[in-house]
């Protein structure tokens, strides 16, 4: 069974959110949600594990429940 | 030039049961000509079964229609004895380009797998596919099988009798009333057997119409498949271009669903569309013009009794991924050796419900594949459209997002996992790929193949180990095939019917599924074996 990690896992977290929030900047509301579309893809190939996937899934889907 | 579709190829004639005092009884009747009917009747002909082919129209089909067929229906064809024609008349193609907007986003190379004898697919036009299966027809009539084709012959009225079916047939000279102890309907997605017989054909419908032309150019494209998502050409929309033989070209461009379809049709539209696409240099003729809207649906069951469903009138996808046609000929492919023996009386009647529990699955299998790629094709919600661009986006730049791009998964054959007719698999460290109810991957054998050598009946299959030349059990012959993992210097028959083990006996259905496998011959093992995979135990 893979665990997901729902663990503080991100070093500087103030720092990353703030580059994900700059990796926005100036783009419009499509040009936006395009760079997320994009970004899921690439995090969801880096993490490949499928049932780690899934996890992540509900746990997008349906925060606090116990499937992920 | 006249066509080939323009052709009678099976006009209407007389026949005597037009002039019986009571319905003449037939033992197999097939209504439909197409790939699945002919496939089917050309089976049962091949095994002495005598059968009858009825068909309202009398020449092959009109416009292209089904042009993509994989390798696995060519070995079906093969075992049919006319392979080879289709082969030699099709194209062969194993490259594709993949283009998003204005941008070529990636190419792709089907590098097929060595060691087979027929390539991974071939285009050829549904009506080259029916001539050279109508050209077996005739050969079979002349080596004197009872095989027949009667054009101009529509089927009216279906009853269901019990232990016969009668039908109602009319012809340009009046009606008349045939009986069957077999029917199967190969009549296509809209089958009239399967209204007459009041059945249901549900599924999800997919509001979206395909404008698809046959071109004829001389022009310079090469032999490759070219999809295109949200062209210039088509905004919005999907295109994709793809090569027949004779210099046709199959052009299919998705419209959308609010459209005047007759309109559509016509070739003032037709031509400043097709002008966009390929420029204005090229010199084209249109041949066919047809547009279409799917549905992804199979009827709950395909076996009623003694009326049989085979290919689309079973089941219906969607065309990405060629697996209309194909599966259909599996559908004959899986069906016949069955009917067959019980036709014979060499199995029981039960051995049908295999065809139900095998090739429904197949067919779920199919219409999954073929629902994804229509929802990649043609996203249906925003947030869909959203990941299907950036799937394409990332593909012009990252190789991980090229598995993602679905512009069609091509037919594989099914595994018939789970099937009442497989033995346990007791071949340790044997490969997956060959595991019971596996269609038999081919490999080279000696100075052939091993295709070749398995024929249409069941089939004992040695490799390294000892067997009897022929075990006979409950009126079913099994021949022995014996080869060596030395029969084949490149490793190939090894890799795929050995893996780990160092011997391995597979017993082989006539349609070249896997049965059973053990590492060494089991007399009473393979005695059972034979007994479940013809329904006699």
């Amino acid at each position: 069974m893979t665990d997901l990690t729902l663990a503080p896992n991100i070093a500087g977290p103030d720092d990353f959110y703030a580059e994900l929030l700059a990796a926005h900047e100036g783009l419009t509301k499509a040009e936006s949600d395009a760079l997320n579309a994009r970004l899921i893809l690439i995090l969801a190939n880096h993490v490949g594990d499928r049932e780690a996937l899934r996890r992540a899934l509900a746990a997008a889907r349906h925060p606090g429940t116990d499937e992920a | 030039m006249t066509k080939i579709f323009e052709m009678p190829l099976y006009p209407y004639t007389r026949t005597a049961d037009q002039d019986a005092a009571a319905p003449v009884r037939h033992t197999a009747m097939i209504v439909g000509a197409g790939p699945v009917g002919l496939a089917a009747a050309i089976d049962l002909a091949e095994q002495g079964v005598p059968v009858v082919v009825l068909d309202d129209n009398d020449r092959v089909s009109f416009g292209s229609r089904a042009i993509c067929f994989a390798k696995r229906q060519l070995e079906i064809l093969d075992r049919l004895g006319c392979g080879q024609p289709m082969v030699d008349k099709g194209v062969v193609w194993n490259l594709g380009k993949v283009f998003f907007g204005d941008r070529r986003v990636y190419d792709f190379n089907l590098l097929p797998e060595e060691g087979h004898h027929r390539p991974a697919f071939i285009n050829l036009q549904q009506y080259h596919l029916e001539d050279r299966l109508v050209a077996r027809v005739r050969d079979l009539q002349r080596q004197g099988a009872e095989i027949e084709l009667r054009g101009g012959n529509r089927v009216q009225a279906v009853d269901d009798l019990g232990d016969r079916v009668r039908l109602g047939i009319d012809t340009p000279e009046g009606p008349y009333t045939v009986e069957t102890d077999w029917l199967i309907a190969c009549d296509g997605a809209g089958s009239p057997i399967r209204s007459m017989l009041d059945l249901d054909f549900v599924g999800r419908v997919f509001e979206d119409n395909f404008l698809i032309a046959d071109v004829v150019m001389e022009a310079e494209f090469p032999t490759e498949r070219w999809f295109w998502f949200d062209p210039p050409f088509n905004p919005g929309q999907s295109a994709l271009l793809h090569k027949q033989p004779d210099g046709v070209w199959r052009i299919d461009l998705q419209l959308g669903w609010d459209i005047d379809k007759e309109e559509e049709k016509t070739p003032e539209r037709v031509i400043p569309r097709l002008r966009q696409m390929l420029g204005d240099e090229v010199a084209f003729e249109l041949e066919w013009v047809s547009i279409y809207t799917f549905q992804c649906r199979r009827m709950e069951r395909f076996r009623h009794n003694r009326v049989i469903f085979a290919g689309d009138s079973a089941h219906q996808v969607s065309p990405f991924g060629a697996r209309g046609a194909n599966s259909g000929i599996q559908d004959a492919d899986n069906l016949a050796w069955k009917l067959g023996l019980v036709i014979q009386g060499r199995a029981p009647e039960g051995l049908l419900d295999s065809y139900d529990a095998e090739r429904i699955a197949a067919a779920d299998e199919n219409i999954l594949n073929s629902t994804r790629s229509t929802d990649f094709i043609t996203p249906k919600s925003e947030i869909s459209r959203l990941f299907r661009d950036a799937v394409l986006d990332l593909s012009e730049h990252y190789d991980f997002a090229r598995p993602l791009v679905n512009s069609g998964r091509l037919s594989l054959p099914s595994v018939y996992d789970g099937s009442p007719l497989n033995a346990d698999d007791a071949l340790e460290g044997g490969p997956a790929r060959t595991r019971p109810g596996a269609p038999c991957p081919d490999a080279p054998a000696g100075e052939g193949y091993l295709l070749d050598r398995l024929g249409g009946a069941f089939t004992i299959l040695t490799l390294d180990a000892e067997a009897p030349e022929r075990v006979s059990e409950a009126g079913i012959d099994a021949a022995r095939v014996a080869l060596s993992a030395g029969d084949d210097p490149t490793g190939a028959l090894a890799e795929r019917y050995l893996g780990a083990a160092r011997s391995a006996i597979y017993l082989i259905r006539p349609d070249q599924h896997v049965a059973g496998r053990w590492p060494a011959y089991d007399e009473a093992r393979i005695r059972a074996a034979i007994r479940r995979a013809t329904g006699q135990e």
